[in-house]
């Protein structure tokens, strides 16, 4: 448990990739099986465990502690897991319970003692752990047992860690994923090169998907328009819809994670076998809604029918990976879009239907038609090469997005906030916002968020403006006086009850710092509110 | 009869400026500027500038001259540790408070009565500084910064051990160790050096006048070497010491990649390291724990306990519950320095 409290402790400190990665490939490193297999579990959220409700856990500190100093310390420290961990009075085994083992608790013991257990058992043994940890293991242990284990830790993280920690490609991992269950140990004897790649045929895996780079107008200027096709990108999540004639079926997002539970609609629907590319979206009759609509469906475990009903989804099909069992991906881009079609003719496909292609005659015709394209639902342009084969990763020339120019507004800046790592010492996060009339008064009102995307140059003079022109400080935020008109670039916006000026933006950045425009000539919120119909 | 607490009382008091010893005339870490004080240690919120006569330790009387020149006190009398004093009609002696170099705690007998004022302390080893001694009395006034039973320090080796896997873990970045000047600065250094840790260590200037200090009076604190002095690259992998403030500052730019480290009581609370914005949080405290400090209030066998300088809720909660006499002494201009 040392090992992986230690893990949990530092991840929940660390805020950089980076930083999280060392730490996850010195765990894989240093820690033996099954422990390590099961700390991978627990961060992918893949373990399945007996759970403790905070109710066990308030009685069992009850049992020990005086509740008044309890209540304060609970106060001052904010989390019952942390709490407990901290004033655990250890040392004060009744006599005649249980006798502390002699040789430390495992995650792998813990996890298994839990599995076998009776729900009557979970007080007994966590009392038992309690006894025997630091505090920093309590920690851990609550947080696992009460299912708390919050580190900012993705799946695709923790795969990436895997990655390097093997020394093969994150899609190799990828494929095998959805196969494999903890704890996990034919991953690890593979990755460390005493097994071969765990065999997978037979489960429905992701594949990593193949995605495109941007392009800019002068770059597509040198590229023939006649070896292309293209595609509208919609505005919703990408997906991988993976499903096996034995009736397995699985919706992955573009990074891999399954999140067919989300989405019961779709998975119904998937009354095929093979695997497809595509856009989940959700329809409004029969036009895309704004990527808004999708937003309140992403990240479920359950779904309601009243969701089901009022946001139902659908998927809109770019390619096929696999026809049954065929993979498709070796074939040219040409050939696989015949076949996509002919599976699609072949049955009735209900949620389904195809992102057709759009004719053009060359890249000026299309920018044209991309122009006028600036309904809900589109976000620019796909290029695909009409010989390109389906493989992962971003490959440099076979794919572009050409994504239509982005919406503009003046804003100005309310609160910047210290980056992390490299940029701890600069205001690099900023808060801006667009004038309102309140009472009779212009105020400013906040509208978004973006980190500065520019030179050192820029983000140095910035910074000391912001140092210079504080009026309030709240922790790590600075409130600055209205000074200073800040460009902001977005892909679109849309209401939303979250902020108060009743707007969200879609991808806002920083796309130039305006000193020379007075702050009473940034733009209004209902400037901001018109954009939303563009 | 009155009772003993109630005689104390009479000749130790609390005022506007500070407690004050009646039948000797003197202050104790008064927080204004006042005729007669005595100081326990040097940290800013015990040892204000501007007092006519200071007593204090040796240590303390050099530390105040270090950090406030002249302004430290018109004349500054050293009293050696374990030294008796007649101050009017009571006795006065400094025990050793195990705070920092030059802490003490202040012992007073007046009428048959003892009443010992603790200033900060800690009961565990430090390499920097004497360690705490126990004084029985009759009044014991205690701090209680970390009165909380979910301060439980743990063992300041285990928490160097940890900063040295990461510095091996993040070779490529500079550890920025956040330390006030006085005490947890030099008591981090000499951790250091009794982990085996012989590289030079850098330091931010604001830290160089009170470490030479430390020197000068018998700490050997190894390598020590200007932050001012070295370019970006050559600071990668190295473990600097500056004011905590200073991670969050311009003058950070100047190092490769700073972790920021925590070293204090408080850092044993996640949501308070985090809000300080650090990625490596070491639990290194020059105060009490919450067992240091329940095991002491019953150790002193006073008739009473005064509990100021912190969480006084709590102590006198604990206090009472275990039989004690205790009651909560508010001071004011009390404020936490390198906790
Ligand atoms: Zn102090
Ligand atoms: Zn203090």
């Amino acid at each position: 448990m040392k090992g992986f409290a230690e893990l949990l402790d530092g991840l929940a400190f660390q805020p950089a990739r980076n930083g999280k990665l060392r730490l996850l490939e010195d765990y894989f490193a240093a820690t033996p099986d099954p422990d390590r297999g099961y700390a991978l579990a627990a961060l992918t959220g893949n373990l399945s465990l007996r759970t403790a409700k905070p109710k066990l856990i308030r009685a069992l500190v009850d049992e020990r502690v005086d509740p008044v100093l309890f209540g304060w310390s609970y106060d001052f420290v904010g989390d019952l897991a942390e709490t407990v961990a901290l004033i655990w009075p250890v040392g004060e085994t009744p006599a005649g319970a249980v006798p502390a083992a002699a040789a430390p608790t495992t995650l792998g013991t813990v996890v298994e003692t839990l599995n076998d257990a009776g729900r009557s058992e979970v007080p007994g043994l966590t009392r038992r752990w309690l006894d025997q940890m630091d505090a920093t293991q309590r920690w851990a242990l609550l947080k696992l047992i009460t299912g708390g284990l919050r580190v900012g830790v993705s799946a695709g993280l923790a795969k990436t860690a895997l990655a390097t920690f093997g020394g093969v490609k994150a899609a190799e991992i990828e494929e095998v994923w959805h196969g494999i269950s903890p704890p996990y140990g034919a991953l690890f004897s593979w990755l460390e090169g005493h097994g071969a790649r765990p065999d997978v045929s037979g489960t429905a895996v992701f594949r990593s998907p193949m995605l495109a780079n941007p392009v800019t107008d002068a770059e597509l200027a040198t590229l023939d328009a006649g070896n292309y096709r293209a595609e509208w990108k919609w505005d919703g999540i990408r997906v991988q819809l993976v499903a096996l004639a034995d009736g397995q079926r699985r919706v992955f997002s573009r990074s891999g994670d399954d999140i067919s539970p989300a989405f019961p609609d779709i998975v119904e629907a998937m009354t095929f076998s093979g695997v497809l590319d595509g856009e989940l979206v959700v329809m409004d009759d029969d036009q895309i809604a704004p990527f808004d609509r999708l937003q309140p469906r992403l990240g479920r475990r359950q779904v309601s029918p009243a969701m089901l009903r009022d946001r139902p989804a659908h998927v809109r099909l770019y390619d096929i990976l696999f026809d049954g069992e065929e993979d498709l991906r070796p074939l040219p881009f040409d050939a696989r879009r015949a076949r996509l079609e002919a599976w699609f003719a072949r049955a009735a496909r209900p949620r389904l239907d195809l992102s057709p292609l759009i004719g053009f005659t060359g890249w000026e015709a299309l920018a044209d038609l991309r122009g006028q394209a600036r309904q809900a639902g589109i976000e620019g342009l796909m290029l695909k090469r009409a010989d390109s084969a389906y493989v992962s990763g971003r490959p440099k020339g076979p794919w572009f997005k050409w994504k239509r120019d982005p919406l503009l507004i003046d804003a100005v800046l309310m609160y910047a906030q210290r980056g992390h790592g490299k940029r701890s010492s600069f205001y690099s996060d900023y808060t801006f916002g667009c004038w309102r009339r309140d009472r009779g008064d212009d105020v400013l009102v906040p509208v978004g968020k973006a980190y500065f995307g520019f030179t050192d140059d820029e983000l140095a003079t910035l910074d000391r403006w912001v140092r210079n022109n504080t009026i309030n400080r709240f922790g790590p935020v600075r409130e600055v006086t209205p000074g200073v008109v800040l460009e902001v670039a977005f892909d679109s916006v849309h209401e939303s009850t979250r902020h108060k000026s009743g707007l969200a933006m879609r991808f806002p950045r920083i796309s130039r710092i305006r000193w020379d425009k007075p702050v009473d000539e940034a733009d209004r919120v209902e400037t901001l509110a018109q954009l939303m119909r563009v | 009869m009155t009772s003993v607490p109630a005689t104390v009382a009479s000749w130790l008091k609390v005022t506007e400026s500070g407690l004050y010893c009646a039948a000797g005339d003197f202050y104790i870490d008064p927080s204004r500027a006042v005729p007669r004080a005595v100081v326990t240690h040097g940290h800013g919120d015990h040892a204000r500038p501007g007092h006519q006569a200071v007593l204090a330790t040796a240590e303390t009387c050099a530390i105040m001259t270090a950090r406030m020149g002249t302004g430290a006190g018109d004349s500054m009398q050293p009293l050696a540790l374990g030294e008796t004093l007649r101050i009017g009609n009571v006795s006065l002696r400094l025990a050793p408070a195990g705070h920092v170099l030059g802490s003490a705690q202040v012992v007073i007998e007046h009428g048959g009565h003892r009443a010992v004022i603790s200033g900060d302390y800690k009961r565990r080893a430090d390499p920097t500084c004497t360690p705490f001694e126990l004084v029985q009395c009759d009044v014991f006034i205690t701090e209680a910064t970390f009165g909380l039973p979910v301060f439980r320090h743990p063992p300041a080796a285990l928490e160097i051990e940890r900063l040295l896997a990461s510095v091996e873990r993040f070779p490529e970045r500079c550890h920025l160790v956040g330390t006030y000047a006085l005490g947890k600065a030099q008591r981090v250094v000499a951790l250091l050096r009794a982990a085996g840790y012989d590289e030079p260590l850098y330091i931010h200037g604001a830290l160089a006048k009170l470490c030479a200090l430390y020197e000068r009076l018998g700490v050997a604190l190894g390598p020590l070497l200007p932050v001012a002095d070295m370019t970006k690259e050559a600071l990668a992998g190295r473990i600097v010491l500056a004011p905590p403030s200073a991670a969050n500052d311009r003058w950070a730019r100047r190092l490769p990649e700073p972790l920021p480290v925590g070293a204090s009581g408080w850092m044993g609370v996640r949501a308070r390291a985090r809000q300080r914005g650090v990625e490596l949080a070491l639990v290194l405290s020059d105060h009490a724990d919450w067992d240091e400090l329940t095991q002491t209030i019953s150790e002193v066998e006073a008739a009473e306990v005064w509990v100021t300088h912190g969480r006084e809720d709590a102590l006198v909660h604990f206090a009472t519950g275990a039989g004690l006499a205790a009651r909560a002494l508010s001071l004011a201009g009390r404020e936490e320095e390198g906790a």
